[in-house]
């Protein structure tokens, strides 16, 4: 769970202040849920060999983010403490089964492609994270802000590593060939290293190193 | 060598602090410790004295692995021209086969050594820490454990990955986990497994319709289709560097006899694959099952990896009874992995790799049996 407890004063404020733009930009980078918070690794891991699936998968998990944000805010005060999981998890079940049908209707062969992955979005921590950490405590306006915010720093990470995954194991990017075919014939081969598990690991590992190398932000144990 | 030595005190006041070229100080001074031994003692506390540096150790590993190398471009040679039906004797076109050789493993030598030595200047010079010698053998175990007909492109990202991953971010020389040649093969096994496994890849420029299998490959059959004789003696395709094993002997003897390797992981991996295949013949199930344990010894790169690679010090048990653990699971490990995954031939790679990242908790098992037999003794 997410061990940044971000509270957001009660005022009055015009749409869009400037805690609130903060909502969203804050986990784009310096609090973002991959790079610092190391949360929802597994889907980055699995889902990113190609753009196209990833972007569905970030566009999905946004929403997700967003609308449980959201929801669970408007019930924060009538959840029970000791219930709250339980309804939690309700709640996200309901929006991940919308989405995975929404897919299954509209985009066929990528609700194929992430298989049971839309699924585990219920699993993924960034959502029950974001609910224990702000939905919970916060008014629904901030709340899906926050939502938004999380899902596009989840969606930019596992973008660029879709980015170079597909763009270094397949020659590709959102499907179309961009490494020329003289190139091939000049004896380059695609890294199939890319394509497994191990090479988004690698590819996480170097994003979260040029972040924190321009940051200058580290956790010293 | 009196010129070279005039030459590098003449220079140095330029890359002392002030100099002309302070920024490239480490550069210089890598240099200069390289070929000559620095002037610089530690002037307080007290120090034991020791004939044997970084750079001697280095040095000796290198001189080990020279016979293999040598033994490996004439076998680069040798298999070529056998596939062509060419100086088909051991004996004969000896010039022509280790020229042949040569021009073909030559090359990876130098891309290895560049690409690493490149990246190491490169990250001490940004870093400002001193060069070290950390890279020589690691540069020298890479080109042979490729096979023959390797892109030079290929070394050259593998070697980079292999030093940026595998050591740099873990501190350089004598901080990684993992040996740094077996990361840059084990990467390109990954990463283009067309280029490291199959039949095609062990000779180069092969005649086609001449099999290159290695015994490995065979063995899947049950028949290794080499005789022990040519086994031991290295007159079968395969990676640069693993073919003889009369040559990783000579090495295994020259790193025992200056102490730098430890016996005790290169026995212990041995046992480790002979236990292995003992039970394997035992229980006789497969094919593969049912080749003799010896001959493990002497297909692929067991001997290679026990001698050179599994000694490795820094990614090695430190503690003494943790060596022959050590040894043992990897020995073990890599016969299991050949015997169940035809996929991966090539077991000893990976079942090094496994033993480095299990060789601290082998030591700190065996500390913490040590502390216990103690306080129950006093």
């Amino acid at each position: 769970m997410s061990a940044v407890e971000t509270k957001v004063q009660e005022e009055k404020k015009p749409l869009l202040s400037k805690k609130d733009r903060k909502l969203i930009t804050d986990p784009l980078s310096d609090n973002n849920p991959i790079t610092i918070q190391v949360l929802g690794i597994c889907s980055a891991l699995a889902v990113t060999t190609q753009l196209k699936p990833t972007m569905v998968m970030a566009i999905s998990v946004t929403v997700v983010v967003m609308f449980s944000n959201l929801i669970i805010s408007w019930m924060r005060n009538l959840i029970p403490g000791r219930i709250r999981i339980i309804v939690q998890l309700t709640v996200v079940s309901v929006l991940v089964i919308l989405v995975d049908q929404v897919l299954k209707a509209f985009v066929y062969d990528v609700s194929k492609q992430l298989s049971v992955f839309v699924g585990l979005i219920i699993t993924n921590c960034i959502v029950m994270g974001r609910l224990e950490a702000f939905a919970m405590g916060n008014k629904p306006v901030p709340s899906i802000l926050d939502g938004l915010g999380n899902g596009l720093g989840y969606g930019a990470v596992i973008m660029s590593v879709a980015f170079f995954r597909e763009l270094s194991g397949s020659g590709k990017i959102f499907g179309f060939q961009v490494i020329p075919d003289f190139v091939y014939e000049m004896g380059y081969v695609n890294n199939g290293l890319m394509m497994i598990p191990a090479g988004a690991l690698f590819t996480i590992a170097v994003i979260i190193w040029i972040q924190r190398s321009i940051t200058k932000k580290f956790e010293e144990a | 060598m009196k010129f070279l030595k005039d030459k590098i005190l003449e220079l140095r006041p330029l890359f002392k602090k002030g100099g002309k070229y302070e920024k490239y100080h480490t550069v210089f001074d890598g240099f200069a410790t390289f070929l000559f031994t620095p002037d610089e003692v530690t002037h307080q506390g007290t120090h034991i004295k020791a004939g044997i540096d970084l750079k001697r150790t280095m040095f000796i590993v290198v001189i080990a692995l020279v016979p293999a190398l040598l033994f490996g471009m004439w076998n680069a040679g040798h298999q070529h021209f056998l596939s062509l039906g060419e100086f088909t004797g051991t004996g004969e076109g000896f010039l022509d086969k280790l020229i042949y050789g040569a021009i073909k493993v030559l090359p990876i030598v130098v891309v290895s050594y560049g690409v690493g030595l490149g990246i190491e200047f490169f990250i001490a010079t940004k870093k400002g820490h001193a060069i070290n010698e950390g890279f020589l053998v690691s540069g020298m175990l890479i080109p042979l454990i490729m096979p023959p007909a390797i892109p030079l492109w290929m070394v050259a990202v593998a070697t980079a990955f292999a030093v940026i991953f595998a050591k740099e971010v873990f501190g350089g020389t004598g901080m990684n986990v993992l040996n740094v040649a077996l990361v840059a093969r084990v990467f390109l096994f990954f990463a283009y497994p067309t280029f490291m496994s199959g039949d095609a890849v062990w000779i180069a420029e092969k005649a086609d319709g001449y099999s290159g299998a290695t015994a490995l490959a065979n063995s899947i059959g049950g028949d290794p289709g080499f005789s022990l004789y040519d086994l031991f003696m290295g007159f079968i395709p395969g990676s640069v560097g693993e073919t003889s094993k009369l040559a990783i002997l000579i090495g295994a003897v020259i790193l025992i006899a200056t102490g730098i390797g430890s016996w005790k992981v290169m026995v212990s991996v041995l046992a480790g694959a002979g236990i292995m295949g003992l039970i394997f013949n035992a229980i006789g199930a497969n094919e593969f099952m049912n080749v003799p344990f010896y001959y493990h010894f002497f297909m692929g790169g067991l001997m290679f990896g026990a001698v050179f690679m599994a000694t490795d010090p820094v990614t090695a048990a430190q503690t003494e009874k943790g060596k022959w653990y050590y040894g043992l699971l990897i020995g073990m490990m890599a016969v299991m992995i050949r015997v169940f995954n035809p996929a991966y031939p090539e077991g000893i790679m990976l079942a090094i790799l496994f033993g480095n990242v299990m060789a601290p908790l082998i030591d700190y098992i065996v500390v913490q049996a040590n502390i216990k037999r103690r306080l129950a003794r006093a």
